[in-house]
Protein backbone atom coordinates (compact mmCIF):
# COMPACT_ATOMS: atom_id res chain seq x y z
CA UNK A 1 0.00 0.00 0.00
CA UNK A 2 1.24 3.56 -0.80
CA UNK A 3 2.46 5.71 1.92
CA UNK A 4 -0.12 8.09 3.53
CA UNK A 5 2.96 10.46 4.03
CA UNK A 6 4.31 13.20 1.63
CA UNK A 7 7.39 14.42 2.40
CA UNK A 8 10.01 17.08 1.02
CA UNK A 9 13.19 18.07 2.76
CA UNK A 10 15.21 21.15 1.38
CA UNK A 11 18.28 22.03 2.69
CA UNK A 12 19.00 25.99 2.81
CA UNK A 13 22.29 26.97 4.52
CA UNK A 14 22.81 25.44 7.40
CA UNK A 15 19.23 24.58 8.21
CA UNK A 16 16.59 21.83 6.87
CA UNK A 17 13.25 23.05 5.63
CA UNK A 18 10.29 19.99 6.20
CA UNK A 19 7.16 19.75 4.88
CA UNK A 20 5.14 16.65 4.77
CA UNK A 21 1.41 16.03 3.65
CA UNK A 22 -0.21 13.25 5.81
CA UNK A 23 -3.00 11.59 4.55
CA UNK A 24 -5.56 10.70 7.53
CA UNK A 25 -9.33 10.95 8.37
CA UNK A 26 -8.70 12.92 11.35
CA UNK A 27 -12.11 12.02 12.59
CA UNK A 28 -12.25 14.12 15.75
CA UNK A 29 -14.97 11.84 17.37
CA UNK A 30 -17.86 14.79 17.67
CA UNK A 31 -19.33 14.54 14.18
CA UNK A 32 -22.11 12.74 13.47
CA UNK A 33 -22.68 10.77 9.81
CA UNK A 34 -25.80 11.08 7.77
CA UNK A 35 -27.85 8.50 9.90
CA UNK A 36 -27.36 10.33 13.55
CA UNK A 37 -24.60 8.21 14.48
CA UNK A 38 -21.27 9.47 15.98
CA UNK A 39 -18.53 8.98 13.86
CA UNK A 40 -15.98 7.78 16.05
CA UNK A 41 -12.24 9.29 16.95
CA UNK A 42 -9.54 8.29 14.41
CA UNK A 43 -6.70 10.26 14.67
CA UNK A 44 -3.22 10.70 15.05
CA UNK A 45 -1.55 10.70 18.34
CA UNK A 46 2.19 11.82 17.60
CA UNK A 47 3.77 12.11 14.88
CA UNK A 48 7.80 12.11 14.89
CA UNK A 49 10.41 13.30 12.58
CA UNK A 50 14.02 12.11 13.12
CA UNK A 51 17.71 12.75 11.69
CA UNK A 52 21.00 11.39 12.17
CA UNK A 53 18.82 9.50 15.27
CA UNK A 54 17.71 12.66 16.82
CA UNK A 55 14.13 13.46 17.14
CA UNK A 56 13.82 17.08 15.60
CA UNK A 57 10.45 17.31 15.17
CA UNK A 58 7.76 15.67 17.32
CA UNK A 59 3.61 16.78 17.31
CA UNK A 60 0.87 15.09 19.65
CA UNK A 61 -1.75 15.52 18.13
CA UNK A 62 -5.44 15.74 19.42
CA UNK A 63 -8.63 15.74 17.64
CA UNK A 64 -8.37 20.04 17.01
CA UNK A 65 -6.03 18.66 14.03
CA UNK A 66 -8.30 18.71 10.49
CA UNK A 67 -8.17 15.84 7.92
CA UNK A 68 -4.83 15.20 5.77
CA UNK A 69 -2.76 17.20 7.79
CA UNK A 70 0.03 19.49 6.35
CA UNK A 71 3.36 20.08 8.30
CA UNK A 72 5.63 22.57 8.00
CA UNK A 73 8.77 23.05 10.18
CA UNK A 74 12.83 23.39 10.15
CA UNK A 75 15.39 22.31 12.03
CA UNK A 76 19.23 23.26 12.48
CA UNK A 77 21.60 21.03 10.65
CA UNK A 78 21.36 17.74 8.00
CA UNK A 79 23.23 18.14 4.76
CA UNK A 80 22.14 17.23 1.07
CA UNK A 81 21.56 13.75 1.38
CA UNK A 82 21.04 12.70 4.90
CA UNK A 83 18.28 10.57 5.55
CA UNK A 84 15.09 11.99 7.54
CA UNK A 85 12.64 9.34 9.35
CA UNK A 86 9.02 10.20 9.58
CA UNK A 87 6.03 8.30 11.57
CA UNK A 88 3.32 8.75 13.30
CA UNK A 89 0.93 6.60 15.40
CA UNK A 90 -3.12 7.01 15.81
CA UNK A 91 -5.52 6.41 18.50
CA UNK A 92 -6.02 3.18 17.02
CA UNK A 93 -2.69 2.03 17.38
CA UNK A 94 -2.01 1.94 13.35
CA UNK A 95 1.12 3.61 12.30
CA UNK A 96 2.86 4.65 8.87
CA UNK A 97 6.60 5.67 8.47
CA UNK A 98 8.43 6.74 5.86
CA UNK A 99 11.79 8.11 4.77
CA UNK A 100 12.96 10.39 2.74
CA UNK A 101 16.05 11.95 1.35
CA UNK A 102 17.08 15.24 1.92
CA UNK A 103 17.34 17.94 -0.98
CA UNK B 1 -51.49 69.47 -10.63
CA UNK B 2 -50.62 68.63 -7.17
CA UNK B 3 -46.86 68.68 -5.56
CA UNK B 4 -47.25 64.94 -5.11
CA UNK B 5 -48.60 63.94 -8.76
CA UNK B 6 -45.75 66.20 -10.67
CA UNK B 7 -42.78 64.61 -8.66
CA UNK B 8 -44.48 61.59 -9.78
CA UNK B 9 -44.60 62.50 -13.55
CA UNK B 10 -41.33 64.30 -13.02
CA UNK B 11 -40.12 60.63 -12.01
CA UNK B 12 -41.71 59.01 -14.31
CA UNK B 13 -40.35 61.34 -17.08
CA UNK B 14 -37.11 60.74 -15.58
CA UNK B 15 -37.22 57.28 -15.74
CA UNK B 16 -38.97 57.20 -19.30
CA UNK B 17 -35.45 59.21 -20.46
CA UNK B 18 -33.02 56.45 -18.37
CA UNK B 19 -35.07 53.29 -20.51
CA UNK B 20 -34.83 55.28 -24.00
CA UNK B 21 -31.05 55.58 -23.51
CA UNK B 22 -29.60 53.48 -26.70
CA UNK B 23 -26.60 51.58 -25.18
CA UNK B 24 -28.87 50.05 -22.59
CA UNK B 25 -31.01 47.05 -22.77
CA UNK B 26 -31.42 47.31 -26.49
CA UNK B 27 -33.38 44.75 -28.40
CA UNK B 28 -30.36 42.42 -27.05
CA UNK B 29 -29.34 39.90 -29.78
CA UNK B 30 -26.37 38.68 -27.58
CA UNK B 31 -22.48 39.37 -28.56
CA UNK B 32 -20.01 37.14 -26.82
CA UNK B 33 -17.38 38.29 -28.08
CA UNK B 34 -18.18 41.63 -26.76
CA UNK B 35 -19.31 40.32 -23.24
CA UNK B 36 -16.07 38.10 -23.17
CA UNK B 37 -13.73 41.70 -23.71
CA UNK B 38 -16.15 44.10 -21.27
CA UNK B 39 -15.91 41.02 -18.49
CA UNK B 40 -12.24 41.18 -18.86
CA UNK B 41 -11.96 44.55 -19.32
CA UNK B 42 -13.42 44.76 -16.13
CA UNK B 43 -11.73 43.28 -13.80
CA UNK B 44 -8.64 43.99 -15.38
CA UNK B 45 -9.20 47.27 -14.60
CA UNK B 46 -10.04 46.93 -11.27
CA UNK B 47 -7.47 45.54 -10.35
CA UNK B 48 -4.42 46.40 -12.59
CA UNK B 49 -1.64 44.79 -10.35
CA UNK B 50 -2.92 41.80 -11.28
CA UNK B 51 -1.73 39.90 -14.26
CA UNK B 52 -4.59 38.41 -16.67
CA UNK B 53 -3.66 34.83 -15.93
CA UNK B 54 -3.34 35.16 -12.42
CA UNK B 55 -7.10 35.85 -12.21
CA UNK B 56 -7.57 32.31 -12.02
CA UNK B 57 -6.01 31.80 -9.01
CA UNK B 58 -9.21 33.70 -6.93
CA UNK B 59 -8.76 35.56 -3.44
CA UNK B 60 -4.78 34.69 -3.64
CA UNK B 61 -4.38 37.00 -6.66
CA UNK B 62 -6.49 39.35 -4.19
CA UNK B 63 -4.70 39.43 -1.12
CA UNK B 64 -0.39 39.25 -0.36
CA UNK B 65 -0.28 37.43 1.99
CA UNK B 66 -2.90 34.82 0.48
CA UNK B 67 -0.77 34.38 -2.05
CA UNK B 68 2.34 33.78 0.03
CA UNK B 69 0.42 31.54 1.54
CA UNK B 70 -1.04 29.73 -1.33
CA UNK B 71 2.63 29.69 -3.10
CA UNK B 72 4.01 27.72 -0.33
CA UNK B 73 0.79 25.39 -0.49
CA UNK B 74 1.16 24.57 -4.18
CA UNK B 75 4.42 23.01 -3.18
CA UNK B 76 2.60 20.43 -1.51
CA UNK B 77 -0.78 21.01 -2.40
CA UNK B 78 -3.68 19.58 -0.46
CA UNK B 79 -5.61 18.02 -3.63
CA UNK B 80 -2.86 15.75 -4.10
CA UNK B 81 -4.59 12.42 -2.89
CA UNK B 82 -7.77 13.12 -4.36
CA UNK B 83 -5.69 13.88 -8.00
CA UNK B 84 -4.08 10.52 -7.24
CA UNK B 85 -7.18 8.63 -6.35
CA UNK B 86 -8.95 10.80 -9.64
CA UNK B 87 -5.72 9.10 -11.98
CA UNK B 88 -6.45 5.08 -10.56
CA UNK B 89 -10.16 5.80 -11.43
CA UNK B 90 -9.42 7.38 -14.54
CA UNK B 91 -7.40 3.87 -16.16
CA UNK B 92 -9.36 1.56 -14.15
CA UNK B 93 -11.78 -0.22 -16.82
CA UNK B 94 -15.77 -0.60 -16.49
CA UNK B 95 -17.28 -4.05 -16.25
CA UNK B 96 -17.06 -4.27 -19.87
CA UNK B 97 -13.76 -3.47 -20.41
CA UNK B 98 -13.82 -0.37 -21.46
CA UNK B 99 -12.53 3.12 -20.29
CA UNK B 100 -13.45 6.51 -19.64
CA UNK B 101 -10.96 6.73 -22.66
CA UNK B 102 -12.86 5.54 -24.83
CA UNK B 103 -15.50 8.26 -24.47
CA UNK B 104 -13.47 11.09 -24.63
CA UNK B 105 -11.32 13.06 -27.79
CA UNK B 106 -7.44 12.13 -27.37
CA UNK B 107 -8.47 9.68 -24.75
CA UNK B 108 -9.49 12.26 -21.96
CA UNK B 109 -5.79 13.99 -21.83
CA UNK B 110 -5.29 17.35 -22.09
CA UNK B 111 -9.06 18.46 -23.19
CA UNK B 112 -10.41 19.69 -20.30
CA UNK B 113 -10.62 23.15 -21.63
CA UNK B 114 -13.06 22.70 -24.23
CA UNK B 115 -15.94 21.73 -21.87
CA UNK B 116 -18.85 22.63 -21.52
CA UNK B 117 -19.42 22.36 -25.08
CA UNK B 118 -22.88 22.83 -26.88
CA UNK B 119 -24.03 19.74 -28.05
CA UNK B 120 -25.76 21.03 -31.89
CA UNK B 121 -27.51 16.97 -31.63
CA UNK B 122 -28.86 17.04 -28.23
CA UNK B 123 -29.38 20.47 -28.44
CA UNK B 124 -27.70 21.22 -24.40
CA UNK B 125 -24.80 22.25 -23.18
CA UNK B 126 -22.53 19.45 -21.85
CA UNK B 127 -20.38 19.81 -18.91
CA UNK B 128 -17.39 17.79 -17.97
CA UNK B 129 -19.19 16.12 -15.20
CA UNK B 130 -22.31 15.07 -17.38
CA UNK B 131 -20.31 13.82 -20.11
CA UNK B 132 -18.54 11.62 -17.75
CA UNK B 133 -21.93 10.30 -15.99
CA UNK B 134 -23.04 9.23 -19.45
CA UNK B 135 -19.79 7.67 -20.03
CA UNK B 136 -20.19 5.45 -17.28
CA UNK B 137 -24.06 5.06 -18.26
CA UNK B 138 -23.11 4.46 -21.85
CA UNK B 139 -20.96 1.66 -20.76
CA UNK B 140 -23.22 -0.03 -18.27
CA UNK B 141 -22.21 1.61 -14.88
CA UNK B 142 -24.29 3.73 -12.30
CA UNK B 143 -23.66 7.33 -12.33
CA UNK B 144 -21.82 8.91 -9.67
CA UNK B 145 -22.99 11.41 -7.68
CA UNK B 146 -22.31 15.22 -8.78
CA UNK B 147 -21.39 16.44 -5.42
CA UNK B 148 -19.25 13.61 -3.91
CA UNK B 149 -15.70 12.54 -3.86
CA UNK B 150 -15.64 10.53 -7.20
CA UNK B 151 -16.48 12.64 -9.82
CA UNK B 152 -14.25 15.47 -7.86
CA UNK B 153 -11.42 12.83 -8.16
CA UNK B 154 -12.01 12.37 -11.76
CA UNK B 155 -12.62 15.81 -12.85
CA UNK B 156 -9.26 16.74 -10.90
CA UNK B 157 -7.35 14.60 -12.64
CA UNK B 158 -8.59 15.83 -16.14
CA UNK B 159 -8.60 19.39 -15.60
CA UNK B 160 -4.66 18.48 -14.22
CA UNK B 161 -4.02 16.89 -17.73
CA UNK B 162 -5.05 20.51 -19.34
CA UNK B 163 -3.08 22.66 -16.64
CA UNK B 164 -1.83 25.82 -18.84
CA UNK B 165 -3.92 25.70 -21.86
CA UNK B 166 -6.17 28.44 -22.43
CA UNK B 167 -9.84 27.88 -21.64
CA UNK B 168 -11.67 27.28 -25.20
CA UNK B 169 -15.52 27.35 -24.91
CA UNK B 170 -16.94 27.80 -28.47
CA UNK B 171 -20.27 28.52 -29.07
CA UNK B 172 -21.44 27.35 -32.10
CA UNK B 173 -23.11 29.36 -34.64
CA UNK B 174 -26.45 28.26 -33.52
CA UNK B 175 -29.34 29.74 -31.82
CA UNK B 176 -29.78 27.31 -29.01
CA UNK B 177 -26.49 27.14 -28.57
CA UNK B 178 -26.76 31.68 -28.16
CA UNK B 179 -29.78 30.96 -25.96
CA UNK B 180 -28.09 28.73 -23.45
CA UNK B 181 -25.13 31.16 -23.38
CA UNK B 182 -27.92 33.91 -22.20
CA UNK B 183 -29.64 32.05 -20.12
CA UNK B 184 -26.19 31.46 -18.20
CA UNK B 185 -25.70 34.94 -18.21
CA UNK B 186 -28.97 36.05 -16.77
CA UNK B 187 -28.58 33.19 -14.10
CA UNK B 188 -24.84 34.81 -12.84
CA UNK B 189 -26.71 38.09 -12.79
CA UNK B 190 -30.27 36.99 -11.49
CA UNK B 191 -30.90 37.73 -7.24
CA UNK B 192 -31.85 34.85 -5.60
CA UNK B 193 -32.20 33.22 -2.48
CA UNK B 194 -33.91 34.80 0.58
CA UNK B 195 -30.29 37.20 0.96
CA UNK B 196 -30.83 38.48 -2.32
CA UNK B 197 -27.98 37.60 -3.99
CA UNK B 198 -26.50 36.62 -7.38
CA UNK B 199 -23.77 35.61 -8.30
CA UNK B 200 -22.47 38.86 -9.58
CA UNK B 201 -23.41 40.45 -6.31
CA UNK B 202 -19.79 38.57 -4.71
CA UNK B 203 -18.06 38.04 -7.51
CA UNK B 204 -18.55 40.99 -9.85
CA UNK B 205 -18.97 43.64 -7.40
CA UNK B 206 -16.96 42.50 -4.59
CA UNK B 207 -14.07 40.18 -5.23
CA UNK B 208 -10.88 41.00 -2.72
CA UNK B 209 -13.44 41.63 -0.14
CA UNK B 210 -14.63 39.73 2.59
CA UNK B 211 -18.22 38.04 3.32
CA UNK B 212 -17.17 37.18 7.14
CA UNK B 213 -13.89 35.59 7.31
CA UNK B 214 -13.29 35.10 3.46
CA UNK B 215 -11.88 36.75 0.49
CA UNK B 216 -14.47 36.46 -2.52
CA UNK B 217 -12.89 35.50 -5.67
CA UNK B 218 -13.25 37.29 -8.77
CA UNK B 219 -15.78 36.02 -11.15
CA UNK B 220 -13.05 36.06 -13.98
CA UNK B 221 -11.36 32.85 -14.24
CA UNK B 222 -13.36 31.34 -11.93
CA UNK B 223 -14.03 28.27 -13.37
CA UNK B 224 -10.36 27.89 -14.32
CA UNK B 225 -9.41 26.31 -10.99
CA UNK B 226 -12.30 23.78 -10.93
CA UNK B 227 -12.39 20.90 -9.11
CA UNK B 228 -11.08 22.72 -6.09
CA UNK B 229 -10.33 21.54 -2.60
CA UNK B 230 -11.86 23.27 0.04
CA UNK B 231 -10.12 23.67 3.07
CA UNK B 232 -13.31 24.45 4.44
CA UNK B 233 -15.12 21.07 2.89
CA UNK B 234 -11.74 19.49 3.76
CA UNK B 235 -11.91 17.65 0.43
CA UNK B 236 -12.31 17.87 -2.90
CA UNK B 237 -15.45 19.64 -4.56
CA UNK B 238 -16.80 19.97 -7.87
CA UNK B 239 -18.61 22.42 -9.91
CA UNK B 240 -21.48 21.26 -9.27
CA UNK B 241 -21.06 20.97 -5.68
CA UNK B 242 -20.27 24.82 -5.02
CA UNK B 243 -23.47 26.02 -7.62
CA UNK B 244 -25.47 23.89 -5.07
CA UNK B 245 -23.82 24.89 -1.61
CA UNK B 246 -23.52 28.97 -2.89
CA UNK B 247 -27.35 28.45 -3.72
CA UNK B 248 -28.00 27.48 -0.17
CA UNK B 249 -25.77 29.92 1.34
CA UNK B 250 -27.88 33.09 0.32
CA UNK B 251 -31.17 30.78 1.82
CA UNK B 252 -32.12 29.31 -1.99
CA UNK B 253 -33.30 25.86 -2.31
CA UNK B 254 -30.54 24.73 -4.62
CA UNK B 255 -31.64 22.94 -8.20
CA UNK B 256 -30.52 19.70 -8.41
CA UNK B 257 -26.67 19.33 -9.63
CA UNK B 258 -26.27 19.80 -13.65
CA UNK B 259 -29.39 21.09 -13.98
CA UNK B 260 -29.97 23.37 -17.08
CA UNK B 261 -29.37 26.40 -15.47
CA UNK B 262 -26.03 24.98 -13.81
CA UNK B 263 -25.02 23.91 -17.27
CA UNK B 264 -25.43 26.73 -19.10
CA UNK B 265 -23.94 29.17 -15.64
CA UNK B 266 -20.69 27.07 -16.18
CA UNK B 267 -20.99 27.63 -20.10
CA UNK B 268 -20.96 31.14 -19.47
CA UNK B 269 -18.71 31.34 -17.05
CA UNK B 270 -16.22 29.98 -19.18
CA UNK B 271 -16.72 31.84 -22.05
CA UNK B 272 -16.07 34.72 -20.51
CA UNK B 273 -12.83 32.99 -19.16
CA UNK B 274 -11.45 32.36 -22.45
CA UNK B 275 -8.00 32.61 -22.93
CA UNK B 276 -7.37 32.32 -19.51
CA UNK B 277 -5.20 29.20 -18.29
CA UNK B 278 -6.52 25.92 -16.59
CA UNK B 279 -5.34 25.87 -13.38
CA UNK B 280 -7.35 23.01 -11.72
CA UNK B 281 -7.35 21.41 -9.76
CA UNK B 282 -7.22 23.82 -7.32
CA UNK B 283 -7.10 24.48 -3.33
CA UNK B 284 -9.05 27.06 -1.81
CA UNK B 285 -9.29 28.29 2.00
CA UNK C 1 -78.13 35.01 35.66
CA UNK C 2 -76.95 32.04 34.09
CA UNK C 3 -77.38 33.52 30.61
CA UNK C 4 -75.74 36.64 31.51
CA UNK C 5 -72.81 34.49 33.16
CA UNK C 6 -71.90 32.46 30.16
CA UNK C 7 -72.27 35.48 27.87
CA UNK C 8 -69.67 36.97 30.09
CA UNK C 9 -67.55 34.36 29.73
CA UNK C 10 -67.55 34.37 26.03
CA UNK C 11 -66.93 37.84 26.36
CA UNK C 12 -63.97 37.39 28.30
CA UNK C 13 -62.39 34.38 26.16
CA UNK C 14 -63.44 36.01 23.22
CA UNK C 15 -61.40 39.43 24.25
CA UNK C 16 -58.47 37.38 24.40
CA UNK C 17 -55.61 37.94 22.09
CA UNK C 18 -56.95 34.55 19.45
CA UNK C 19 -59.51 32.09 19.80
CA UNK C 20 -56.95 29.24 19.93
CA UNK C 21 -56.29 27.85 16.35
CA UNK C 22 -57.91 24.51 14.97
CA UNK C 23 -56.35 22.06 12.90
CA UNK C 24 -59.00 22.99 10.15
CA UNK C 25 -57.14 26.63 10.18
CA UNK C 26 -54.02 24.64 10.15
CA UNK C 27 -54.78 22.77 7.31
CA UNK C 28 -56.51 25.56 5.29
CA UNK C 29 -52.59 28.07 6.03
CA UNK C 30 -50.40 25.41 5.59
CA UNK C 31 -52.75 24.66 1.92
CA UNK C 32 -51.92 27.91 0.91
CA UNK C 33 -48.40 28.25 1.88
CA UNK C 34 -47.81 24.81 -0.11
CA UNK C 35 -49.65 26.46 -3.15
CA UNK C 36 -47.36 29.68 -3.01
CA UNK C 37 -44.49 27.52 -2.09
CA UNK C 38 -45.31 25.14 -5.69
CA UNK C 39 -45.68 28.56 -7.65
CA UNK C 40 -42.49 29.50 -6.33
CA UNK C 41 -41.12 26.15 -7.56
CA UNK C 42 -42.08 26.69 -11.38
CA UNK C 43 -40.13 29.64 -10.90
CA UNK C 44 -37.20 28.55 -10.05
CA UNK C 45 -36.77 30.13 -6.95
CA UNK C 46 -37.84 28.93 -3.45
CA UNK C 47 -36.18 30.13 -0.56
CA UNK C 48 -34.64 27.44 2.27
CA UNK C 49 -36.26 29.30 4.53
CA UNK C 50 -39.86 28.66 3.22
CA UNK C 51 -39.00 25.34 3.34
CA UNK C 52 -37.66 25.13 6.99
CA UNK C 53 -41.39 27.36 7.79
CA UNK C 54 -43.18 25.00 6.20
CA UNK C 55 -41.36 22.05 7.85
CA UNK C 56 -41.86 24.12 10.90
CA UNK C 57 -45.80 24.35 10.89
CA UNK C 58 -46.11 20.45 9.82
CA UNK C 59 -43.68 19.74 13.14
CA UNK C 60 -46.08 21.94 15.19
CA UNK C 61 -49.39 20.51 13.93
CA UNK C 62 -48.12 17.08 14.65
CA UNK C 63 -47.49 17.82 18.13
CA UNK C 64 -50.94 19.23 18.15
CA UNK C 65 -49.93 23.07 18.81
CA UNK C 66 -51.98 24.59 16.18
CA UNK C 67 -51.30 27.91 16.83
CA UNK C 68 -47.63 27.69 16.00
CA UNK C 69 -48.47 25.59 12.96
CA UNK C 70 -50.91 28.25 11.88
CA UNK C 71 -48.37 31.06 12.46
CA UNK C 72 -45.29 28.74 10.89
CA UNK C 73 -47.61 27.79 7.82
CA UNK C 74 -48.70 32.12 7.17
CA UNK C 75 -45.20 32.75 7.57
CA UNK C 76 -44.22 30.40 4.71
CA UNK C 77 -47.00 31.48 2.69
CA UNK C 78 -45.29 34.98 3.18
CA UNK C 79 -41.65 34.06 2.22
CA UNK C 80 -43.07 32.00 -0.53
CA UNK C 81 -44.97 35.16 -2.11
CA UNK C 82 -41.64 37.37 -1.36
CA UNK C 83 -39.78 34.51 -3.76
CA UNK C 84 -42.20 35.00 -6.52
CA UNK C 85 -42.12 38.62 -6.09
CA UNK C 86 -38.27 38.20 -6.32
CA UNK C 87 -38.09 36.10 -9.39
CA UNK C 88 -40.64 38.20 -11.41
CA UNK C 89 -39.05 41.71 -10.37
CA UNK C 90 -35.53 40.36 -11.32
CA UNK C 91 -36.51 39.06 -14.65
CA UNK C 92 -35.47 42.69 -15.70
CA UNK C 93 -33.50 43.81 -13.00
CA UNK C 94 -30.89 41.56 -13.59
CA UNK C 95 -29.67 43.65 -16.60
CA UNK C 96 -28.70 46.31 -14.07
CA UNK C 97 -25.96 44.59 -12.50
CA UNK C 98 -24.44 43.42 -16.41
CA UNK C 99 -20.79 43.88 -17.12
CA UNK C 100 -20.94 45.74 -20.43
Amino acid sequence: MASTIRVRAISNGDTTEVQALIQHPMDSGFVKDAQGQVIPAHFIQQLTFEHGGKTVFVADWGPAVSKDPYVKFAFKGGNKGDEIKIGWVDNKGASDATTAKIQ
Amino acid sequence: MTTRSAIRFALLALAALAFAEPSARAADTPDPVADAKAFQKFFTQKFPKVKLEDFVNGPYSMNEDMHRQWEEKEQFPPYEFALEAGKDMFSKPFKNGKTYADCFPNGGIGIRQNYPYFDEKEGEVVTLELALNRCREANGEAPVSYVKDEMASLTAYMAYTSRGKPMDIKIPNDLRALEAYENGKRYFYTRRGQLNFSCATCHVQSPGERIRAEILAPALGIMNAMPIYRSEWSGMGTTSRRFTTCNSQIRGVPLNPQDEEYRDLEYYLSYVSNGLPISGPGARP
Amino acid sequence: MRALLLISVFLITGSAPTLAASEGDFKAAYAAAEIAEKDAGQLRNQWTTTEAALAAAKKAAASGDFDQAVASSKEAEALAKASIFQATSEKERWKDMEIR
